[in-house]
């Protein structure tokens, strides 16, 4: 048997090395949804609406069809035929595959064409004929609920508003005590505007439905394959069984690509249609103006203390724009998410969280972008809440933060909204975050700086996650238990694959997965292939998405792992002629107690199972286990960060000087990527505080549906990234990992926000802090950021 | 799915090639040099020429050379190669201020000057840049070559003097003893359009201005300019509170209109600030205080 032979740097198990999946993507040879070429494939386009809101009169494809490279065009009134027209959210709700009845967003699916290649299929558009009549739109979710505002979903019988949900979390009454005897109450009103994930690959499938043998293959850029199969089943009525999906190389996803898109179920009934295979990919327009979108949260915030500055309450009353359809992704109890923990990282006596959902003339989602179903909202308003109390009681937000911390021994804590924080250590990271920094010495300069007219900011988050969903008891999406499998299986000479069901976008899945299996087995990583994005291939499980995929999938693998080497003991037993419990692990062997030269090694015991040496009684042969993961709780990453920015005092401009980042996600599989995830997260961060919007205009027209006008951060508006960690294990995780993806998209926003208003020395100002809007705030009249700017 | 409406396509061999073929496809025929604002108008198929005239094998016209007075620049010359040029850089340090700001590296490779200011985005750097320095466009046709001094080249946004049949061939800007120049750019995310840009072009004998130009970006200034803060400034000292005044001046001359950008009235905020500092620059540089 052989092992291969890795550098010093690759270790077997944990630790820093390089990404497995790079070789291929930095030789330009990742395999992505638009470089699949299947025989005789045909290629799809949309028409999309280019109202906000309207009626449809009446469409004449004739032309269209005429044309001769079209093979097909496909409306809602022909998929009302199939009972295709509208298929269910994610959340309790339709969304239209095409328009039949109205538009009710702009960019919204009215046809389909199938062509023999993309450029027909583009100019075919062109050819079809839509009759539509202009209504009034509404885009403000503030005015969504006014009495003469449009009636956006008038297909849902009965519906004479733009209501969607309230739903609250806390006890208000106990609150609103809390609240009457705080010596200090500060409110504000904040808006989490809504921005987009904007991976670099669009959104895509190909739908291959072979008549002969009835099975659909389709490839498709998705973070859940598996949901997506089931779905279909579900929807369509296809027998599951019959179904394959496919996730090939992903590129990004944050969210974008976790549900079906009216494009995805066009390729498959364009296959149906025509019967070849059918692909359609967007465009970046398409992208950025139909696709899942994030936050669009409203909210007024208010947080409650003492004149010494105890934090006694938090409150809020938040208005959740969702777009022309509930279609956001989230367990099926919680419709906002996991907002609720919109009480951080603090000891309070109480705490109460209403939300009112509402629908408006722009394009569905909301939960994306990194956003641990809107923990990121939720860090963003206690985050901000907390500096604005600072700033009122003439704090130090350090101190202040401090000062009302959960301490260390409090853990495992459960907060007044209910969730149970597992662990965790907040001082000890804020203190290193603040020596990183040079804290004291930063808060001296700004103090020189503003002698001389110059300004100078800083500002901190300190934010903890609820991450990686969850207990199926109370997690589900669609009806669907958030728990996932894992096989691990290891080949005669000592070589092993592991089998996921959560599909990564880049995040890393096929370095840290294998490392997983390395630290519990003892094979090199390099020896380990791990198998996902297919379903024919994989075990079932929900995806990759609210960092979930290490804290639920990395147990699934460590227990699935673990069980082989338990099954390894016995074999090893009967190689050895000792009973199992005279032997003892060390990482890649069983040796007998005592006698360490006296062992197998993993490699030997698989050609054992395999071989045929007479096995123990109960034991089966091959060498191989497998586990599906309910988590016991969610776990709950936290972390410590500072930005530093500097502002020209006469244009307004934002220079982000330094950012220090100190993470807790417990221990680290491969610190590289780990940081890796932090720099890109830290990055989202500078956008959203800084530039990143999709605004609308009062006509309904997207105000960012291309990358001139939706902005994202370069290198050249990025610091250096310093970054520091702690490390508090979770209780309950088998590796006592907590899972990082979406930390760093979740903490950084308000520390820059924070670091701006305090170098300018206004209370509160929105997203994103373009100069524009930071000379608007220090005129005191800053703009609303989520409409045309007048 | 954005690809362009279909288009024919030709490739020039020579200036006289390419306007010969101007004549032949008529109005709907646009030459593509960089194509990188052309190119994505016709993938949204804001733009659907007939016929593109495909121009980059006129390398002859990609100098950048002194030639007697004038600094003459070729409509081929790349953004690069105007943002490297020892000799545009001795002379007119504006340019290489404005191309630093231009865009990014990548298009700055491929997109010509030519092609910039043919485009006359009301947002383009250069235009208000070659406004600043009074240059002077050579335009040619089938009958010859005429040329159009800066103000009288923009006709309006996206509008130039250039006709049908013709062709910019080459920007000429006269060399000035004693000039100093400096272009200034707030843009929201380096590699954007300018929220607004000001470009200062100052010509000292001690310290009197003898010569002085101001153009702006994106905020509508008439011909990218403002006449009104240059005649404050033209015959007087150069200094601070003349600046303030000139600042002032081009800041209510201007005409700005809010967008995603921005207010119009954070804009003409900066249409002041940067005028001041891009005076400031220029006249130090002027007087070989600064580089």
């Amino acid at each position: 048997m052989t092992v291969t032979q890795e550098p010093e740097t690759n270790p077997i198990g944990f630790g820093r090395m390089q990404r497995k999946e790079d070789a291929r993507f930095v030789r330009g040879q990742g395999n992505y949804i638009d470089d699949i070429v299947l025989p005789g494939m045909l290629h799809g386009a949309i028409l999309r609406s280019p109202y906000a809101h309207a009626r449809i009169k009446s469409i004449d494809t004739t032309a269209a069809e005429a044309h001769p490279k079209v093979k097909a065009v496909i409306t809602g009134a022909l998929l009302e035929t199939l009972g295709l027209a509208w298929i269910p959210s994610l959340s309790a709700d339709v969304v239209a595959v095409l328009a039949t009845d109205k538009v009710r967003f702009q960019g919204q699916e009215v046809a389909f064409v199938v062509a023999e290649d993309r450029y027909s299929a583009r100019d075919a558009l062109e050819l079809i004929d839509v009759d539509y009549e202009p209504l009034p739109a509404v885009v403000d979710a503030k005015r969504s609920l006014d009495p003469d505002a449009p009636i956006i979903r008038d297909d849902i019988e009965g519906k004479t508003n733009n209501h969607i949900f309230d739903w609250d979390a806390g006890n208000k009454e106990e609150t609103d005590a809390a609240f009457a005897k705080a010596d200090v109450v500060v409110t504000e009103e904040m808006l989490y505007p809504r921005v987009h994930p904007a991976p670099m690959e669009t959104c895509g499938q190909i739908s291959d439905m072979n008549k002969v043998t009835g099975k659909l293959t389709i490839w498709c850029t998705t973070q859940a394959p598996h949901a997506h199969r089931t779905i279909y089943a579900l929807v369509a009525g296809l027998p599951e069984h019959q179904i394959r999906v496919v996730s090939p190389d992903i590129g990004g996803g944050f969210g974008n690509k976790v549900g079906i898109y009216p494009g995805y179920v066009l390729t498959v009934v364009g296959s149906i249609v025509t019967g070849k295979p059918v692909k359609w990919v967007e465009d970046r327009s398409e992208n950025l103006m139909s696709t899942s979108f994030a936050r669009d949260y409203h909210m007024h915030g208010e947080i409650a203390a003492t004149s010494e500055g105890k934090i006694l309450a938090l409150r809020t009353k938040t208005l959740a724009d969702h777009g022309a359809f509930n279609n956001t992704a989230q367990p099926t109890k919680y419709p906002a998410g996991f907002f609720h923990i919109f009480t951080g990282s603090y000891d309070l006596e109480a705490a109460y969280c209403e939300v009112t959902g509402v629908y408006t003339n722009k394009a569905p989602g909301g939960v994306a972008y990194a956003c641990s179903f809107r923990v990121t909202e939720a860090s963003y308003l206690v985050e901000r809440l907390v500096d604005c109390l600072a700033d009122e009681l003439k704090m130090d937000p350090a101190e202040l933060r401090l000062k009302n911390f959960i301490q260390p021994e409090q853990f495992p804590y459960t907060c007044k909204t209910g969730w149970e924080y597992d662990s965790g250590d907040y001082p000890r990271a804020m203190r290193l975050a603040m020596d990183i920094a040079g804290y004291e010495q930063l808060r001296a300069e700004q103090v020189e700086k503003r002698a001389r007219g110059e300004l100078m900011g800083i500002g901190i988050s300190f934010f903890t996650e609820t991450v990686g969903a969850g207990p199926r008891k109370h997690m589900d999406i669609l009806g669907l238990g958030m728990a996932d499998g894992a096989e691990v299986r290891v080949h005669p000479t000592g070589k092993a694959v592991v089998r996921l069901s959560v599909q990564t976008q880049g995040q890393g899945h096929e370095t840290t997965f294998a490392q997983i299996v390395a630290q519990e087995l003892g094979i090199p990583p390099l020896d380990i292939d791990v198998v996902h994005g297919d379903t024919d291939n994989t075990p079932f499980g929900l995806g990759t998405y609210g960092s979930r995929s290490t804290p639920v999938s990395g147990a699934a693998v460590a227990i699935a792992t673990r069980r082989v080497r338990d099954k390894a003991r016995l074999i090893a037993a009967t190689m050895l002629e000792v009973s199992p419990d005279d032997l003892e692990w060390e990482k890649g062997k069983w040796f007998v107690k005592g006698d360490p030269s006296t062992a197998k090694t993993i490699q030997e015991i698989a050609l054992a199972a395999h071989g045929s040496m007479e096995l123990p009684e109960g034991v089966e042969g091959h060498l191989d286990g497998s586990c599906v993961y309910d988590p016991p709780n969610l776990t709950y990453p936290f972390g410590a960060y500072i930005c530093v920015v500097d502002i020209d005092p006469e244009t307004l401009q934002v220079k982000v000087r330094r950012f220090i980042a100190v993470d807790d996600c417990g221990p680290r599989i491969n610190p590289m990527i780990v940081e890796g995830q932090v720099h890109g997260g830290l990055a989202d961060g500078v956008g959203m505080a800084l530039m990143e919007v999709i605004a609308f205009d009062e006509d309904g027209n997207c105000l960012g549906g291309s990358f001139m006008d939706y902005l994202l951060p370069t290198s050249m508006e990025c610091p250096s990234w310093e970054l520091g960690e702690t490390v508090t294990p979770s209780p309950h995780h088998p590796l006592g990992v907590k899972g990082v993806g979406e930390s760093a998209t979740v903490g950084s926003p308000a520390a820059i926000v924070n670091a701006v208003l305090d170098a300018i020395g206004v209370r509160h100002a929105d997203m994103p802090l373009t100069s524009a809007q930071v000379w608007r705030a220090t005129e005191g009249r800053p703009f609303r950021t989520d409409l045309a700017i007048e | 799915m954005q690809v362009p409406a279909p288009v024919e396509y030709e490739r020039a061999t020579s200036v006289d090639d390419a306007i010969a073929k101007l004549e032949r496809y008529g109005p709907e025929a646009r030459l593509i040099a960089g194509g990188h604002s052309l190119i994505p108008m016709m993938k949204l198929r804001l733009a659907r020429p007939e016929v593109l005239i495909d121009i980059n094998d006129l390398t002859d016209l990609a100098y950048i050379k002194r030639e007697g007075d004038e600094l003459r620049i070729g409509a081929m010359a790349r953004h690069r190669d105007l943002l490297e040029s020892h000799v545009a850089f001795e002379y007119y340090p504006i340019f290489r201020d404005a191309e630093e700001v231009i865009a990014d590296p990548v298009v700055r490779n491929r997109g010509t000057i030519g092609g910039s200011i043919c485009q006359a985005d009301p947002s383009e750097d250069l235009s208000a840049a070659f406004a600043a320095v009074k240059a002077d466009m050579v335009i040619q046709s089938s009958s010859g070559e005429r040329i159009v001094p800066n103000p009288e080249f923009h006709r309006g946004p996206y509008t130039t003097a250039v006709g049908d049949g013709e062709m910019l061939t080459e920007v000429r800007v006269a060399i000035r003893p004693g000039c100093g120049s400096a272009y200034e750019k707030v843009e929201r995310r380096v590699g954007d359009w300018a929220v607004t840009a000001v470009g200062a072009c100052i010509q000292l004998d001690g310290d009197t201005i003898t010569e002085v130009g101001i153009g702006l970006a994106a905020v509508s200034a008439q011909h990218f300019r403002s006449a009104g803060a240059e005649d404050i400034l033209r015959g007087g000292p150069a200094t601070e509170e003349q600046f303030a005044a000139a600042a002032a001046a081009a800041a209510e001359g201007c005409n700005p209109s809010s967008d995603q950008r921005g207010p119009a009235d954070y804009k003409r905020h900066l249409a002041r600030v940067l005028t001041l500092r891009a005076l400031r620059r220029a006249t130090a540089r002027a007087r070989g205080q600064e580089a």
